[in-house]
């Protein structure tokens, strides 16, 4: 859409056209593909063989495999680098990612906080805590 | 209507005759107003054969300008419904005493100050910090419009559909009495049963996303779209706050999303994320929304800061004072803003360590403000400051605003908050800040940049006179606010047992018909500007000494804004090319590739429109035609290849010779 639409001069562009913007090459794809499926492929066994034992801790590393899958789409598949538009792709996503953990980190405190302070307790709970 | 019920519920779902509240005076009434003032308008519209040119001039548009200006006035037009339900409250609260229960009862007063926030927050400030934004923008950093121009044009109209749907909430059904934030359980499906919640939800959500859109858009613009030589130090400082408040727009309102896509869950299919029981937890979602809402009153409180800027800077004649701290500011009040949402329920229950954290960082955020009004006041410091119409806003600003952030950082000491929460000194805090600064804000811009939209100024008279009015008013509507609350009156009360305190309301609703006095003067101030077109003209297209590329165009600019794009040497890039003798090119004009008008984004609005308020009233058969509508539509317009237009080179000859003509007078 920017290169048809955009109302602004061709020439106004400059160098920022599309023709900088890094382009995936076969091997790239092949790499995020093969990458990709294995990080999907292991959870699942993880998850169906109960290989772990214990759902808490498969739960967490189903989570770390997760992480690791986002930064495999950011290279291979959206061509993220520090050098793409001049690094704005890259300060956009530190940007996000400090607003995504603020955002869940807060609310964990938060909501750990008024779940202690707050929630109605069982009978135990408040004996436990009278003593 | 229908012999068989079934039938009946299938296509009309929980809408019946009862819905239309004919038992209610006030909206008979205001039905009965709406119905003739909208036969006239549209008798006018149809016997002025204006149909046509509406359409395709101004519905069909993708020009950033014509969009930017109806965005403001769709913002004025819910000013006036916003502003009717404060008249509505301040009146009831001024005779609703003892034994005199007004004329609203809870019921009908509850959905009153629920419009009145939610109306004045989503469809009055946004759509005017949205418009402003979109008609300076682009102006001001060299460019011929926005990145996306039919998602610009989209963007506008999913904003009307969402208006469109808390108007009809007035005579069909009812509105949320929830408060403008919905906090469940009250709004959950248990203790808000009727249609006013997802009213209130559909409306936001259809809304909301022309808000991000907007905001995607606009990014895109500030940093693809400047003209060469431009580099980040050297934008205008009002581009950097519609930057810097774009990007709080796309950070922050997904979450907006999310929270009330789990609410209709919550309503619609009976999940259990915000309810009492089953392991929901409603404090959540005060969490989540209020990590929207923090973000959301800097997103509109920024864009006014740069107005200000712009206009001190303009005014005064100077450039203005600690530029990099300005923009260093901004950028440090949009990232605090994500770090202070607790403050708004510090009484919840959070403790000692959590409490402190969000006051601490929430006096911070003071800092950066306070630097602010500092180099606003060092920018006046020895300048020739010329005292027209957005400078006395500016001025009015200044004073109001800074009583309104004292008030906040009082509020953000827990303690004290613990003592003033859910009072009226709350409400008038937080007026004293939108009006303060926001509003004020707006206004200041409206008139700074009239001229430049429609080719005349403003009437300075009546322009004092409305300024004047609202200054006043707000002034003597809320500072009562501030006394009665610190004397303990809770917000939100449709009667009041103490009959000691209403000669405190009475002043308040004086202060409103100040205020009601101020808008008047404002709509009398385009009337006569309108009829003294002429004596007010602007020839040079610089009415004001400028500073800022806008100022180098025609007024109004035509539709390509510039014939040739400006090379910028200078932050203050007009004052700069003044200085040095620019010369307007008067040849080599080349034919100027633009896009093309559309009928989609109105399409889409009224399908939309049509979803929201189908599945409101559970009419699914109606919601699922509507839904395949919108995604049929919006396929069909991705296969339309026509989407762009030439202006010949002889047309902008002949629109660059006629400003050459106008110039030429001027200065004859």
């Amino acid at each position: 859409m920017s290169s048809t639409t955009s109302a602004q001069s061709v020439e106004a562009h400059g160098k920022d056209s599309v023709e900088d913007e890094p382009h995936g090459t076969f091997k790239g794809y092949v790499t995020g593909f093969v990458l990709a499926a294995i990080l999907t492929a292991i959870p699942f066994w993880l998850v169906m063989g109960d290989v772990l034992g214990d759902s808490r801790v498969t739960g967490i590393v189903v989570m770390a495999f997760a992480m690791v899958q986002v930064v495999v789409h950011m290279i291979y598949f959206l061509h993220m680098n520090t050098r793409a538009e001049g690094g704005w792709t890259v300060l956009a996503l530190i940007f996000t990612s400090t607003v995504v953990i603020i955002t869940l980190v807060g609310s964990l405190w938060v909501m750990h906080h008024l779940n202690v302070n707050m929630m109605p307790m069982s009978v135990e709970d408040m004996k436990k805590h009278m003593h | 209507m229908f012999s068989n019920p079934d039938l009946q519920k299938l296509v009309f779902g929980r809408l019946t005759w009862d819905a239309i509240p004919l038992h209610d005076p006030i909206l008979i009434v205001t039905f009965i107003g709406v119905v003739l003032g909208g036969t006239a308008l549209l008798g006018a519209i149809t016997y002025f054969r204006f149909w046509g040119v509406l359409w395709r001039e101004w519905f069909t548009s993708v020009d950033h300008k014509k969009i930017g200006i109806m965005y403001i006035i769709l913002a004025l037009v819910m000013l006036l419904r916003g502003f009717s339900d404060a008249l509505l409250m301040r009146s009831q609260q001024a005779i609703a005493f003892g034994a005199n229960e007004g004329y609203l009862p809870p019921h009908h007063y509850d959905q009153i100050f629920t419009a009145h926030g939610v109306i004045m927050i989503f469809f009055v400030a946004m759509p005017l910090v949205t418009g402003l934004m979109n008609y300076v923008v682009p102006l001001q950093i060299g460019a011929r419009d926005v990145a996306f121009p039919f998602l610009n044009n989209f963007s506008f109209w999913m904003t009307v559909s969402g208006a469109a749907t808390v108007m009809v909430s007035l005579f069909v059904g009812e509105f949320a009495r929830t408060g403008w934030l919905a906090m469940p359980p009250l709004s959950g499906a248990e203790y808000s049963p009727g249609v006013g919640v997802d009213y209130y939800i559909w409306a936001l959500q259809i809304a909301g996303i022309g808000t991000l859109l907007s905001g995607i858009n606009l990014i895109a613009t500030i940093i693809k779209m400047r003209a060469p030589g431009m580099t980040m130090m050297k934008m205008p400082i009002f581009v950097w706050s519609a930057l810097c408040t774009n990007v709080l727009i796309v950070a922050a309102f997904p979450i907006l999303t999310a929270v009330l896509a789990l609410l209709s869950m919550d309503r619609y299919v009976g999940t259990h994320f915000f309810t009492n029981d089953l392991g929901g937890n409603p404090m959540m979602y005060v969490n989540l929304i209020w990590i929207w809402g923090h973000p959301e009153v800097y997103i509109l409180i920024l864009p006014a800061f740069g107005v200000f800027s712009e206009i001190v800077s303009t005014y005064s004649s100077k450039r203005l004072f600690g530029y990099a701290s300005m923009v260093y500011a901004l950028v440090v009040i949009t990232i605090l803003a994500y770090l202070v949402w607790l403050h708004h329920f510090f009484t919840m229950g959070s403790g000692a360590s959590v409490n402190s954290f969000f006051g601490i960082t929430t006096m911070i955020i003071s800092i950066p403000t306070g630097a602010k009004i500092f180099n606003w006041l060092f920018t006046m410091y020895r300048g020739r400051i010329r005292f027209e119409v957005p400078m006395l806003w500016t001025l009015g600003f200044m004073v109001t605003f800074v009583i309104g952030g004292m008030t906040g950082v009082l509020l953000a000491v827990p303690p004290a908050d613990f003592v003033l929460h859910n009072s009226l000194f709350l409400v008038a805090h937080f007026h004293n800040v939108i009006i303060g600064g926001v509003l004020f804000g707006m206004f200041a811009g409206i008139t700074y940049w009239y001229p430049k939209a429609f080719g005349y100024k403003l009437d300075p008279f009546w322009g004092k006179v409305s300024f004047w009015f609202w200054l006043s008013g707000f002034y003597v509507a809320f500072m009562p606010l501030y006394l009665l609350g610190l004397m303990g009156v809770t917000r939100r009360l449709n009667r009041i047992e103490d009959p000691s305190l209403q000669v405190w309301f009475v002043i308040a609703g004086l202060g409103a018909v100040l205020i009601l006095f101020g808008i008047l003067s404002f709509m009398m101030t385009l009337f006569v500007s309108y009829r003294r077109r002429e004596e007010l003209r602007d020839v040079s297209g610089d009415p004001w000494h400028g500073r800022t590329l806008e100022w180098s165009t025609s007024s109004p600019p035509p539709d390509y804004n510039f014939a040739f794009t400006p090379v910028i040497h200078d932050y203050d890039a007009w004052w700069d090319m003044k200085r040095r003798g620019y010369e307007r090119p008067r040849e080599g004009y080349r034919s100027i590739h633009m896009p093309k008008n559309t009928g989609t984004g109105v399409i889409l609005g009224a399908l939309s429109t049509v979803f929201s308020f189908a599945v409101i009233w559970y009419m699914w058969p109606l919601a699922a035609l509507a839904i395949t509508g919108i995604v049929v539509v919006a396929i069909v317009h991705t296969f339309n290849y026509n989407r762009d237009t030439t202006i010949p080179a002889e047309t902008v000859v002949s629109v660059e010779a006629q400003h050459t003509r106008m110039l030429a007078a001027a200065q004859a």
